[in-house]
């Protein structure tokens, strides 16, 4: 017997404000590592993907490894289109959050780190796949071409809003952009995406769903039924987890406990699953290939941890000042996936500095015209004239008498 | 036909007439539901519309809203109304809210069936009656038949509808009616002619009450289980009581409620569920603002006491046909 007293463990991030950011817990594995598994995979299989980093640019901006090869020869296009998507989501970020800094909008939330994820992740699906999001996937919208006007409208709740004003800023739905309807709730819809894609599999469809949650939400219990079910009934469904690494001002060692990783814990699951560098705009595309290929040979579902860094706030009420070092969003150590894409791209002649920024300002001067324009229709600053009986319709499909009797108390 | 045959029977024509439509939930495929009303589904149609699942509320009711959204029409069975509460979530912010947060591009063709209420010796998580915690929900239909021919009729209407429904299903009228006495032989569908139940494909439509007795001295309004039981207690009394059916609580027949409170002038209300904040208290409201001037006494409430369901003194909780009667003569009295 020792004298030893039982003790409760309390996770904390190597670093709090006032302290230099500290990377040194997190092993990275050199790029270009690990192979490209077969389609169908198994989880036992799985199990150096699960707990590895799965990279194709190295520290120098090179492409490297069999995921490299995975992409192809020419890579040129998928690059391009990369780049113009990541730096129009930050466009799009850094307007809005000026935006709801002048109140025009209630509430906005960045994906500032993470737009590699998102923008290589869509382009690799195809059209009738259906995402369904967190709020931090304005990304796939983006590299979707979903009109900027429809986005714009949703922040500023005016008449270009396809939800009419009902969703808080930033909770879109785009059904035929394959953007599933975001509840706001956390995890919820993890689950739903797999029964969407069991309706794909005993539809034949030939379709699939996506599922995404962050490293937060995975305490959630949908989280865990969902990776049951699709455990379970094998459905065509790619369940992503973005390990941003905070849940708004909890470390992630408090969704993980001593966990190895959140691919891990899906692997427990019996779902074959991968960790992947989501600051490496070449690594997530070619894994969310991949991906898109076994589910189109049927071979079950697939978990994808998605490693990057929350550099934003958690939203526009969030100071994250208040919780982690000052500059720890330039210090994570897998970069910046936009820098990252940049440099591997001059490496490659296909691009310089000076383009960037000249695309960097047009992208700029291009979103910030549409913000211009849908901005006329109205902001909270100038609000909207409102359709105050829109409240009542689509609460059910034909409206009931007692909300029928309700609209007319309202003056309709 | 019992009305677990009848639920069956349902689900059999629902399955037949739309391939859209899929059944599962826990222990309803192989074996058929713990209550049986899935039996023999899953060997006429198949594993691919009718299966077992996971022991988790809230993935059996989250996975089906994402088919519902797809475009199926998911029939899911919680295997008690007990059980639903980790699935309380998805339904209330997610099933009952995907068409009008999506502005309609979504929507959730979703019924989810749900045994309720007492009677059986379930103790108190085998006999709750939870409804009122779905009324409250806007996008939420909830339905409470309380025979097999309604059970059938409401079902089929209840799958083919366009937004979520909550099914209850009164467990103690499973296999026959019952008129509150638990001491009294029991009684089957086949000697009641509401145990008649027509073959093939029929619909009873969401939102219509039904006067099961005809009165002019007061008005009983009464679901499920307490249809027979108030049925029962106005024989007892020899009161002239009008007994009626809601069948459906969202929406609420109002039109066939006023109608007749305006005609008697009094009206007690019964329900199995806790009274504070019960669903007779929206009854309550609703009567007295559209009848106030044809009230000729304060409307009575019968209902589950507000404690926990218990064991052992089951029918000193349920709501019998003594309180009943008490209540109908103390309305009669002003």
């Amino acid at each position: 017997m020792t004298d030893r007293k039982v003790k409760l463990t309390y996770p904390h991030p190597p670093a709090r404000p006032g302290e230099d950011p500290d990377f040194s817990g997190i092993t990275i594995p050199e790029a270009g590592l690990l192979d490209v598994p077969p389609l169908d995979l198994d989880a036992r299989g799985s199990r150096p993907y699960a707990n590895g980093l799965i990279r194709v640019l190295d520290d120098d901006g090179n492409a490297v490894g069999p995921w490299a090869e995975y992409l192809g020869e020419d890579t040129e296009t998928l690059m391009r289109r990369g780049l113009r998507d990541m730096l129009r989501m930050r466009a799009i970020d850094r307007r809005m959050m000026t935006a709801q800094r002048q109140g025009k909008t209630s509430f906005y939330m960045q994906c500032t780190g993470e737009e590699a994820v998102g923008c290589a992740f869509q382009r690799q699906m195809e059209p009738g796949d259906m995402n369904f999001p967190t709020y931090r996937q304005q990304t796939l919208l983006v590299a979707a071409d979903y009109p900027l006007e429809m986005m714009f409208g949703q922040f500023y709740s005016n008449d270009l809003d396809p939800l009419n004003g009902r969703q808080l800023p930033v909770l879109h739905s785009a059904r035929d952009f394959g953007f599933f309807t975001i509840s706001g709730n956390l995890g919820t819809q993890y689950v739903q995406a797999v029964g969407w894609a069991m309706a794909n599999a005993l539809s034949g469809d030939r379709k699939i769903a996506t599922a995404w949650i962050g490293d937060g939400a995975t305490a959630s219990n949908d989280f865990h039924g969902a990776l049951l079910m699709a455990s379970v009934y094998q459905p065509p469904v790619i369940l992503n987890v973005v390990n941003n690494q905070w849940a708004i001002s909890t470390y992630t060692g408090v969704a993980t406990g001593k966990a190895r990783t959140y691919a891990a814990r899906m692997r427990g699951y019996g779902i074959p699953s991968l960790r992947v560098d989501g600051n490496d705009f070449l690594a997530v595309a070619a894994v969310a290939r991949w991906a898109r290929r076994r589910m189109r040979e049927g071979f079950g579902p697939v978990g994808v941890e998605w490693f990057t860094y929350r550099v934003a706030a958690h939203s526009s009420s969030d100071d994250p000042s208040a919780y982690r070092p000052k500059d720890d969003g330039a210090a994570w150590p897998l970069g910046d996936p936009i820098e990252r894409l940049k440099t591997h791209m001059i490496a490659k002649g296909l691009w310089s500095e000076e383009r960037h920024a000249q695309a960097q300002a047009q992208i700029l001067d291009e979103v910030t015209q549409v913000q211009k324009r849908v901005e006329a229709h109205g902001t909270l600053v100038n609000p909207p004239p409102t359709n105050p009986a829109d409240i009542f319709k689509d609460v059910y499909a034909e409206m009931p008498d007692h909300l029928r009797r309700q609209r007319q108390e309202m003056g309709y | 036909m019992t009305m677990i045959e009848a639920l069956r029977d349902a689900m059999d024509v629902a399955l037949e007439r739309d391939p859209s439509v899929v059944v599962f939930g826990e222990d309803v495929g192989y074996f058929g539901g713990v209550f049986r009303c899935t039996a023999g589904l899953q060997e006429k149609y198949g594993e691919e519309r009718v299966f077992d699942t996971p022991i988790s509320e809230s993935a059996i009711v989250g996975a089906a809203i994402g088919m519902a959204a797809h475009g199926m029409r998911p029939c899911v069975e919680v295997q008690f109304a007990d059980y639903m509460y980790p699935a309380y979530d998805q339904i209330t912010q997610e099933a009952a809210r995907l068409r009008h947060r999506s502005n309609g591009q979504f929507t959730c063709p979703l019924v989810i069936r749900m045994p309720t209420g007492g009677g059986i010796y379930g103790g108190q998580t085998h006999s709750q009656s939870p409804e009122a915690l779905f009324t409250h929900v806007a996008g939420l239909k909830t339905v409470v038949p309380s025979n097999p021919q309604d059970a059938k009729g409401l079902l089929i209407a209840a799958i083919e509808d366009p937004d979520p429904v909550i099914f209850l299903e009164p467990k103690r009228l499973y296999n026959g009616p019952f008129h509150g006495d638990h001491t009294g032989k029991s009684v089957s569908w086949a000697s009641d002619a509401r145990g008649d139940v027509r073959e093939g494909y029929y619909k009873t439509p969401l939102g219509k009450a039904r006067v099961t007795r005809e009165g002019a001295a007061v008005t009983v309004l009464a679901y499920g289980t307490m249809v027979y039981v108030a049925e029962a207690a106005v024989q007892n009394s020899g009161i002239d009581a009008e007994v009626i059916d809601l069948r459906t609580l969202l929406p609420l027949d109002l039109e066939t409620i006023v109608t007749s409170v305006e005609k008697t002038g009094r009206c007690v209300i019964v329900h199995e569920a806790t009274k504070t904040s019960g669903f007779g208290a929206e009854l309550i409201a609703e009567v007295q603002e559209a009848c106030f001037y044809h009230l000729e006494a304060p409307i009575e409430r019968v209902c589950g006491w507000d404690a926990p369901y218990p064991h052992a003194q089951e029918w000193d909780y349920f709501p019998g046909p003594d309180r009943i009667e008490r209540a109908l003569r103390k309305v009669l009295e002003v």
